[in-house]
């Protein structure tokens, strides 16, 4: 099964978002957007296949998140480093993007944050598990990083709406 | 009392309809029609009752797992009386899955489990399927009566008996 549909199918998106949106700014907002709306669902998916329990803390989050998640979903287990000294912040970093596979970013959009629907993802899929978290790429090899890098930063709990027995 | 007519001679009732649009006591008001056999029950919830119920179950599951005297308690995860079992499973996300059945059923956890990974298939991979709203999908619906009929099968002393 290759990845060649999946990479030219999220092309032809981030290309028709650039055209319906004048400016890179938009673009990334509407990838989070729909990014999101993805993670809301596609965590249960998740939740349902892997069978994970509830983590206790970060570190397990950015475990399951690195070696199992992003495993299911895209095929590749990035590493987990850069952890803050609170234990509230790592970095992901990936060898290698199949999102991105044969892309080369254009002089006229350096602000695009061409994988941005990731950082919805994620975000989408950890508030249902009651986390606000903010996800963010700060390197990136399209822009000419070496590696890409995506930051992760637990907020806070989100209280309402606890399931059961959760308090 | 307390039953309604669910079916003559084998073709559903809706109300005082047959779904060929017969009028019920029309059709056995005749006595050309005769005989004719009946099947009675109990009434069945329409949408909204089913609704109201669910967020009742809802408010008592956490009252549950607040009355409960241990740290944190999973809250209700099976209801027993003497004509049924409810079983209750909650996802990390907070959704509840809800399972009827014979107190004698074998079967329900690996049911329950099953039952999500259909949601997480055939409502939420589904792009027109609105979160919170009622599941009104096809293939939802077929491929969750094919898992309720492997666990039927399954009978009160699990698969394979």
């Amino acid at each position: 099964q290759n990845s060649e549909l999946f990479t030219l199918t999220y092309g032809a998106l981030v290309t028709q978002l650039c055209k319906d949106y004048e400016n890179d700014e938009d673009v990334n907002k509407q990838l989070d957007k729909m990014g999101y709306n993805i993670g809301v669902r596609l965590i249960e998916d998740f939740l349902a296949r892997s069978n994970v329990g509830r983590c206790h803390d970060f570190r397990e989050t950015a475990d399951v998140i690195a070696k199992i998640a992003f495993k299911m979903y895209l095929g590749i287990t990035p590493s987990i480093t850069n952890w803050s000294p609170g234990g509230d912040e790592f970095s992901l970093i990936l060898e290698n993007n199949p999102l991105v596979d044969f892309v080369e970013l254009p002089d006229n959009h350096s602000s695009l944050i061409y994988s941005n629907l990731l950082c919805g993802v994620l975000r989408g899929a950890l508030e249902m598990v009651q986390m606000a978290v903010d996800v963010k790429f700060v390197q990136d090899t399209l822009k000419g990083d070496s590696v890409t890098e995506i930051r992760m930063k637990f907020l806070r709990r989100i209280e309402d709406n606890l399931p059961a027995g959760e308090e | 009392v307390g039953h309604v007519v669910l079916a003559i001679n084998g073709a559903e009732v809706n109300g005082r309809f047959t779904a060929d649009g017969k009028d019920v006591l029309e059709f056995l008001g005749n006595p050309a029609n005769y005989p004719v056999s009946i099947r009675f029950g109990r009434h069945r919830l329409s949408s909204n009752e089913k609704l109201m119920l669910a967020s009742m179950f809802h408010s008592l599951f956490a009252i549950g797992s607040q009355l409960s005297p241990e740290v944190g308690s999973s809250g209700i995860e099976m209801l027993e009386t003497d004509t049924f079992k409810l079983h209750c499973f909650q996802t990390l996300t907070g959704i509840k899955f809800v399972v009827l059945a014979d107190p004698r059923q074998a079967g329900i956890d690996s049911l329950l489990r099953k039952i999500y990974e259909i949601y997480s298939d055939f409502a939420l991979k589904n792009p027109f399927y609105s979160l919170e709203m009622p599941i009104r999908c096809e293939l939802f619906d077929q491929n969750l009566k094919l898992a309720l009929e492997v666990a039927e099968k399954a009978g009160p002393f699990g698969p394979g008996s």
